[in-house]
């Protein structure tokens, strides 16, 4: 039995310049390889203009448990949302 | 549909459901997404790597009576698109199988699973594509039948499922468009393209209705995948809509439906049709079809025959990473 190639995570950066995003994850023997497949599958409709592969098993996530508490301390602060401050319409746009 | 008869594990009646299960339930009927990582009961669990797996092989081994006709396309033009068409399926399939890889169970178990015929695969692809005409019949009906069944896929409750069916579906509708255009060729050909156009209709009909599965009333756990928002459409309920969709366009080509019995039912805005013969279907199911056993036997050949390939990437791989490593 052969040993099953790595998973890797694929990141793709759009035609207008945002941040690359998580597109999905392929099988390839190394981050080389990664790259060509990733082209193949997720660039075959000029989707990208860059390519980022990771080894999935690099990626360290929040666990879906603790979701609650981890992101507790944003939802009492309002005040963060530029709509918590009531602004005069005659100051107009702010 | 590209997954039939998946036999959907048991869940538990809401009544006698545990605190976590009534969460889970309760998430799913606000309509939030369920990710990896997450608790899951183990039914919704096994059921959705049933599901996904036997969508995957499906895009997989639907590569198969397309690709027999790549090398015989009448042109040039007709070669780049079926060739793009059958790359697109091979894409479809590591969508799918990436999705089912999140729920805990590796690509190599899924693939030997479906070597072993433990797994199926749609009946569809058990039947052979004996002319060009047929790749047109193909993409206007197979990948038609496949998109009415997908669109409301894009809206399950399992994340990496529903992501992958909205990049499918986007895709898809260029197969369609490029199995009707094919069919439009040929229907304003000569008599003899035509009749090859009629006969590829005449021989994909049926099957095309049967990728849909069977009655809802012979199936017994839809229910429970559909509380699971994992099936979003009653069998019946989608052919429907896949026979109302489908006789306008046949009617364009000038076509027949092959079924005497299809007339337009004013009382329920559709159409009344035949069933298809389902003993044909289950007999295609259990391994029976005219082409099962060359569909299957292609696809553990390429991945015998592949096995010195992916060794030896590995093998260079590792040898590259120790070499570097060394270097350090």
């Amino acid at each position: 039995m052969s040993s099953e190639w790595p998973l890797w995570e694929v990141f793709i950066r759009g035609q207008h310049g945002l941040n690359h995003r998580h597109v999905g994850s392929l099988h390839a023997p190394d981050a080389e390889m990664a790259i060509r497949n990733a082209r193949d599958v997720y660039t075959r409709r000029n989707e990208g203009v860059s390519i980022w592969v990771v080894p999935s098993s690099a990626i360290t996530a929040s666990s879906p448990s603790e979701k609650g508490p981890l992101f507790d301390p944003a939802n009492d602060k309002v005040y963060r949302h530029p709509t918590f401050f009531d602004i005069p319409a005659e100051i107009g746009h702010m | 549909m590209y997954a039939q008869l998946v036999t959907t594990e048991g869940g538990t009646p809401r009544e006698g459901m545990s605190d976590q299960e009534r969460a889970f339930q309760e998430r799913i009927d606000r309509n939030e997404k369920i990710e990896p990582k997450e608790w899951m009961p183990e039914g919704y669990r096994k059921t959705l790597i049933r599901q996904i797996g036997q969508h995957a092989h499906s895009e997989i081994v639907g590569q198969l009576p397309e690709g027999n006709w790549i090398g015989r396309a009448p042109t040039l033009e007709r070669k780049a698109i079926l060739l793009a068409k059958v790359q697109d399926e091979a894409g479809h399939g590591l969508y799918l199988y990436s999705a089912a890889e999140t729920l805990g169970v590796s690509r190599d178990e899924l693939l030997e699973a479906l070597h072993s015929g433990k797994m199926k695969y749609s009946s569809i692809f058990n039947y052979p594509t004996l002319t060009w005409a047929d790749m047109g019949a193909v993409g206007w009906l197979v990948d038609g039948a496949a998109i009415m069944n997908q669109v409301p896929l894009q809206r399950t409750s399992y994340g990496p499922y529903a992501r992958a069916m909205i990049r499918i579906c986007k895709e898809e509708s260029f197969h369609q468009r490029q199995g009707y255009d094919i069919m439009m060729k040929m229907c304003a050909g000569t008599p003899e393209q035509k009749a090859m156009a009629q006969d590829a209709l005449n021989r994909f009909w049926y099957p095309s209705l049967m990728m849909f599965g069977p009655s809802d009333k012979d199936s017994v756990h839809s229910e429970q995948s559909m509380a699971w928002k994992i099936k979003m459409n009653t069998n019946d309920e989608l052919r429907q809509r896949f026979v109302d969709q489908t006789v306008p366009q046949a009617e364009y080509l000038g076509l027949t439906v092959p079924d005497p019995d299809l007339r337009w039912n004013e009382d329920k805005g559709g159409y009344d049709f035949s069933e298809p013969d389902w003993s044909e279907f289950y007999a295609v199911i259990a391994g029976n079809g005219p082409c099962n056993a060359e569909r299957l036997g292609a696809r553990v050949k390429a991945w015998e025959d592949g096995a010195w390939f992916r060794d030896g990437l590995m093998a260079h791989a590792d040898k590259a990473r120790a070499r570097r490593v060394a270097a350090e």
